[in-house]
């Protein structure tokens, strides 16, 4: 029984106890499929690690902290262009937005998919439509939410001169947040199925409803998966580039919607770290390498500390119960 | 009597409901995406029908032609042969999947059989962070790093002089794309794998390895023979990812809707190409030109079908491994 339990520790310890079976001795075609298995994950290793000190060798070459405090403009003279004060606040914006859409409609539909999903088919049909939207491409997802905005939502997004563009924070974090969505499901549905059955039999004994021990037993357990779900969404929104591109424009600065006020700012257009790399990229207008070295850079350090979050989540705290 | 605050409003029913509502509301968003997506594409395919996806002119100038057509909707210009961005979609999704099935096979082997404990400790990390890595920063460093050393490097004066006629080749190629987004897919086939490999009972390739088998046999044999319908999970999963790559491939696989010729031998590899999502990215600020508009909804709506077919495979893929009594 054990022995199951603990196969990988198990294997060293027959290879040190049976010399017979070292590589050496084994067919020519075993050594190959061995020796490409070490390469595969040594390359894994060096590709990763010379992306990270690359990147980490631009960002020191072009560290400059005033240009996270600067906001861009649209200069030739690269003295003059600034730095990417907007599209940092404009990432934060959309982090906070899109998770602040996204966590709620997640929870929800991974309890009921997990606690009621009745009738069966209904609950099919929303497991499959979630799973298109996974694998849904983020520009075709952009395009849909700019037809959406401009032709149901236009009261929703920046206004020019009386014409809507569809554009604006809110269409481009509605849009990110189904990307983060899928993500978020699949965590919640994962922590809720670990929870034992017992746990919620024992709750429904002492005469909880089925709503009551959600709220109080279920959700509470499953607050590190949704922690997990909701870090993750934040990586892949924080790393997305196409919905930026079309639902907030290619405006750097961020761009009141309305006259003034909270909610122009909401419905004004922007961008964010992504789209500032990507426009000041070769491929974009700008020619500026290094800033967008350096706010790859930053984009990178975001996307890492977001990675690091959902490891302490996964590890962390299991509830007591499951020993 | 509709008080949410009152103690006794959140029955079960209620509750039931509530959820419900919210999870249908997300499926009739993403039945309303399908829905307008195609009512958005259809002008394009009616007028072309199914020549639509077959070769013939150049693909860029009948984009233009479409964009400056006259504002008179009877004389909508729509004519279209999409089939060089098809292509190109075509050869640099396969080209990256079949590398990285091997790759990652590979790699997921390593992890689950063969990496001492600290290394394997370390690979998952780094597969995390490969994944995490926004495809714009891949292709940044494919556009400033990879792509001139390409330009200057590997592509021969007499290979540009080859093809000087027909295109011209300066580092952002095929290849490259195909490179840059293998390493993008790789760690979600990996994920995928290594979750599979490490699900197969334990007692099959103890049985063997007591017969005699050694580990790599067994591993190749019995755990990866048992694990291929995650394989095969992977690979569409990853293909659905990489069709819809649009940032970095626009950014490195060149500027022209060139269909690359794999005659050319190995400067099939040096030509530039263009993918559909690529496409639309690059052309998205035309997008209220009406007819161009919905020429671009036709691209999302190619893209939208074959990613919709390739994840519920792979959904089909993932749940077939319960058929050996393994959970996924």
């Amino acid at each position: 029984m054990s022995a199951t339990a603990q196969r990988a520790p198990a294997l060293p310890a027959r290879t040190a106890t049976a010399p017979r079976d070292s590589v050496r001795a084994w067919p020519l075609r075993d050594r190959i499929g061995y020796f490409c298995a070490w390469s595969a994950g040594l390359a894994l290793i060096a590709i990763a690690g010379s992306i990270v000190v690359y990147m980490a060798f631009r960002g020191a070459q072009y560290f400059d902290l005033s240009l996270l405090f600067e906001s861009p403009n649209a200069e030739i003279d690269q003295s003059a262009s600034g730095g990417f004060k907007d599209p940092l606040i404009g990432t934060a914006m959309l982090l906070v937005m899109s998770t602040a859409m996204a966590a709620p409609l997640g929870v929800a539909i991974a309890v009921w998919l997990t606690e009621y999903g009745r009738p069966a088919g209904l609950a099919r049909a929303v497991e499959s439509a979630i799973e298109i939207v996974a694998g849904t491409p983020s520009i075709v997802l952009a395009m849909f939410g700019l037809i959406l905005f401009q032709e149901w939502f236009g009261f929703l997004t920046f206004d020019a001169e009386g014409s809507t563009l569809g554009r604006s924070f809110i269409a481009a974090s509605a849009m990110m947040s189904l990307i983060a969505l899928p993500l978020v499901v699949g965590a919640t549905r994962e922590a809720l199925n670990a929870i034992p059955r017992h746990v919620r039999e024992a709750s429904y004994a002492l005469g909880k409803t089925k709503a009551a021990t959600i709220r109080r037993v279920l959700l509470p357990a499953a607050r590190p998966g949704i922690g997990t779900g909701a870090a993750l969404g934040m990586g892949r929104v924080a790393g997305d580039t196409a919905i930026v591109v079309v639902l907030l424009g290619s405006t750097l600065q961020i761009v009141n919607g309305t006259d003034g006020g909270i909610d122009g700012l909401f419905r004004g257009t922007g961008s964010t770290l992504t789209s500032y790399v990507y426009l000041n990229s070769p491929a974009g207008e700008g020619l500026a390498p290094e800033k967008a070295y350096f706010a790859a850079f930053v984009l990178m350090v975001l996307v890492i500390i977001l990675n690091f979050v959902v490891t302490r989540l996964a590890r962390g705290r299991k509830p007591l119960w499951t020993r | 009597m509709l008080n949410p605050a009152a103690p006794g409003f959140w029955t079960d029913r209620r509750v039931e409901r509530l959820l419900g509502a919210v999870a249908c509301l997300v499926l009739l968003l993403i039945g309303g995406m399908i829905a307008f997506v195609f009512s958005k594409a259809w002008p394009s395919f009616a007028h072309n029908g199914l020549a639509w996806f077959g070769s013939g002119g150049d693909v860029d100038r009948q984009l233009e032609d479409i964009f400056s057509s006259p504002s008179n909707p009877s004389d909508y210009v729509y004519e279209l042969h999409a089939w060089s961005l098809i292509w190109g979609t075509f050869v640099v999704t396969a080209g990256a999947v079949l590398i990285g099935i091997v790759f990652s096979l590979l790699a997921a082997i390593f992890i689950v059989e063969f990496a001492p404990p600290r290394l394997a400790r370390l690979l998952e990390p780094v597969v995390r962070l490969l994944a995490a890595v926004p495809s714009v920063v891949y292709g940044l460093i494919g556009i400033l790093v990879i792509v001139p050393w390409v330009g200057e490097h590997l592509i021969s004066l007499e290979r540009k002089e080859s093809v000087a006629n027909v295109i011209q080749l300066n580092g952002s190629s095929l290849g490259v794309g195909i490179l840059i987004l293998t390493i993008m897919i790789v760690p979600i086939m990996i994920a995928i794998v290594v979750d599979a490999l490490r699900a197969v009972p334990g007692s099959w390739t103890e049985g063997a390895s007591a017969l005699g088998v050694n580990r790599w046999r067994v591993t190749w044999s019995i755990a990866v023979r048992t694990a291929r319908p995650a394989v095969v999970a992977a690979a569409v999963l990853a293909t659905a990812r990489a069709l819809g790559e649009a940032i970095m491939l626009s950014m490195v696989s060149g500027s022209a809707s060139f269909a690359p010729n794999p005659i050319d031998g190995i400067t099939f590899l040096f030509e530039p190409t263009r993918p559909l999502a690529s496409a639309l990215v690059e052309n998205v600020e035309g997008l209220t030109v009406v007819p161009f508009g919905q020429t671009l909804f036709a691209f999302a709506a190619v893209l939208l079908v074959s990613s919709m077919f390739l994840s519920l495979a792979g959904f089909v893929a993932k749940q077939s491994m319960r058929r050996y009594g393994v959970q996924p």
